[in-house]
């Protein structure tokens, strides 16, 4: 009984959640004491939105197995019609930090209203081709937002898709990153704890044999479709959502920047981090949006050494010498040599 | 009527343009299983070297398009050497992110040498305008149309006759068998990235030509829209491509001309969806049988 206990508190999951508080005590808790370089915490907003981003990439590509080149333009979606109906709401609700989640619920509902309209066609496609729908979708949907045009003249609202939301003359901008900080850490706990849990459960599992069988796992009665629509549905919900925090910790937002590019470099730190590991896009997210931030002095080279780091990364991953090394120092091996070295002294005595 | 003419003109040349792009994409794909995502760039690197060698060094005009082919062909060649041959047995996943990688080192070295302002291409191709029923066809336009169409025929000829053409398709068929019969299936790759490459070069020189200003990120939306046409007819398929960017350039026009210029690449992309929805492996596509 006290072994299951204490496994699950230091299981793979577990361990991930312990990472990710510590992280966000760390920086919370210099962030209130005025303690972090501005640099910095202009950096916490939006590299929890690409965490949430990455994990729930990570859903498609890493737990179904299927590519996905579009998950910026959901993010896009939900920054949009949450933005926008917190602005609507600011009548009857004045305060913008109640409106903020109920925003966040309703851009994640509309990002995954699109989900489920992308998801149906694209169902039918396999691999690249389903690689490139996603793609033009999102194309689609970002040449669509830049085409609307809206005034709601009893809010004295007015939205031009061509030029761009700006957030701060509605008064939807949180300027104090100290204020919207609690928001963007429920939201990345919340995401983590769904994804986390999700591959543990049913659903979870018949997601995973999809990934690993299609036909095997048709062939036991799984409704391929209905999951990989559950799949698409879920990771297009929380891309909403973090885009609405986007939105509200930004004081500008233009549909143009929700391009393939930032599909691209979403779908980049999933890989780096691990196809299926929620941990490792943690990681990646962190260090992957920190990185440009860091290389900052080297001004015109950074993109350049990010760029060649991106392939240099790539290749040594894919050579079975540089595997075997990383293999040697990986933590639990460490671990587990050190016990065998007090094996064998004690033996020698 | 001269409108309808005059639109479809244009259409055929940006058509020709993708197409030729296309064909990179498409016999990459066929022979490497690989996409190649820096393919796009290449283009712009095709278009800043004729810049470089006409504009800056002037050399002349013919020198410097010739230059410019070589100079993509060899880094065709460099870039499937360093950056994809390593990854030949790798997960098709990591072999994307690399070139993504190698899309990104491209712009950025085009960046750090050229700057971010765009930069006026040449006057290359001098052709005096061409009427014709009341339709104003551009020197350039008619070039375009009418090279393209030489290359494609060539390029079909030299796939379906020659022995290199033979060990591409055989490649492409089946790696094993192929380097069973004696095919050196790293090279093959090599001179399919090779062409491919030259092909992108003259697409961007037309592309420089006709659109006149070329910046370090000009290459992405062309390569984009060509892969979206490689798909369309069929990846893999070389008439699919020559097919499947001829008419996607015709609806990129017609959709200007005649819709609206806002909506234009929303329709382009939708079409691809809509295509792809009725017949999922595009126009030329082979549609294989899984097996269990």
């Amino acid at each position: 009984m006290k072994n299951n206990v204490l496994k699950k508190l230091f299981s793979k999951n577990s361990i991930t959640i312990y990472i990710v508080v510590a992280i966000y005590a760390i920086f919370s808790s210099l962030l209130y004491t005025d303690n972090l370089s501005r640099q910095l915490t202009n950096m916490l907003i939006s590299v929890s939105c690409y965490i949430v981003l990455a994990v729930s990439l990570n859903l498609v590509v890493g737990f179904l197995g299927e590519l996905s080149l579009g998950h910026a333009c959901f993010m896009s979606v939900g920054l949009f019609t949450g933005c926008i109906s917190s602005v609507l709401m600011s009548n009857v609700i004045p305060s913008v930090y109640i409106r903020l989640p109920i925003a966040m619920i309703l851009g994640g509902l509309a990002a995954a209203a699109v989900g489920f309209v992308i998801g149906l066609p694209a169902l039918r496609l396999k691999g690249d081709y389903l690689a490139i729908v996603t793609l033009a979708c999102g194309e689609i949907v970002k040449n669509a937002i830049t085409n609307i045009n809206m005034t709601v003249e009893s809010a004295d609202f007015e939205f031009n898709g061509a030029i761009g939301l700006n957030t701060n003359k509605y008064g939807i901008y949180i300027k104090d990153v100290g204020e919207l900080l609690p928001y963007a850490i429920v939201l990345v706990f919340v995401t983590i704890i769904v994804m986390m849990n999700i591959s543990k459960s049913k659903a979870g599992r018949c997601i995973m044999a999809i990934r690993d069988n299609r036909i095997a796992a048709e062939s036991i009665g799984i409704n391929v479709t209905y999951y990989k629509l559950i799949v698409f549905v879920l990771a297009a919900f929380f891309a909403g959502m973090a885009g609405v925090l986007y939105g509200h910790g930004n004081s500008f937002a233009a549909a143009s920047k929700f391009d393939y590019n930032m599909s691209i470099e979403i779908l980049v730190i999933v890989v780096l981090g691990g196809m299926g590991s929620v941990r490792g896009s943690i990681i990646a997210a962190i260090i992957l949006r920190a990185l440009p931030e860091m290389l900052r002095e080297f001004s015109d080279y950074r993109m350049l050494l990010y760029s060649v780091l991106l392939i240099v990364i790539m290749i040594l991953n894919a050579n079975p010498k540089f595997a075997d090394l990383k293999g040697n120092l990986s933590i639990p091996k460490i671990i587990s040599r050190l016990k065998n070295k007090d094996k064998t002294v004690k033996e020698a005595k | 009527m001269t409108t309808f003419i005059q639109t479809l003109i244009d259409g055929l040349s940006l058509g020709s343009i993708y197409a030729l792009i296309a064909l990179g994409y498409t016999m990459v794909y066929g022979i490497a299983k690989m996409l190649n995502f820096a393919h796009g760039d290449v283009i712009m690197v095709g278009a800043y070297a004729v810049i470089a060698s006409v504009s800056m060094a002037s050399l002349p005009p013919v020198v410097g398009l010739i230059l410019s082919v070589v100079i993509c062909a060899a880094l065709g060649i460099l870039i499937e050497f360093l950056a994809y041959k390593p990854l030949r047995k790798s997960p098709s996943l990591a072999v994307l992110i690399t070139a993504i990688g190698v899309s990104y080192l491209l712009q950025n070295l085009a960046l750090l040498i050229f700057g971010s302002e765009q930069l006026s291409f040449p006057q290359v191709i001098n052709l005096p305008d061409f009427a014709f029923a009341g339709v104003q066809i551009k020197g350039v336009t008619l070039a375009t149309l009418v090279i393209t169409a030489v290359i494609m025929i060539a390029l079909t000829l030299f796939i379906k006759t020659t022995k290199l053409g033979k060990a591409m398709r055989a490649s492409s068929e089946d790696k094993d068998a192929a380097e069973l019969m004696g095919i050196s299936v790293n090279r093959t790759i090599s001179i399919t990235f090779a062409i491919g490459s030259a092909l992108a070069a003259i697409a961007g020189i037309f592309y420089g030509a006709s659109y006149v200003y070329i910046k370090p990120t000009t290459g992405a939306m062309p390569g984009i829209k060509a892969f979206t046409a490689a798909v369309f007819g069929g990846i893999g398929s070389i008439p699919g491509a020559m097919l499947g960017g001829i008419i996607l350039g015709i609806i990129e026009k017609f959709s200007q001309a005649y819709i609206s210029t806002l909506w234009a690449d929303a329709i382009v992309f939708g079409v691809l969806v809509l295509m792809l929805v009725i017949k999922p492996t595009g126009l030329l596509g082979k549609d294989i049988k899984e097996k269990v």
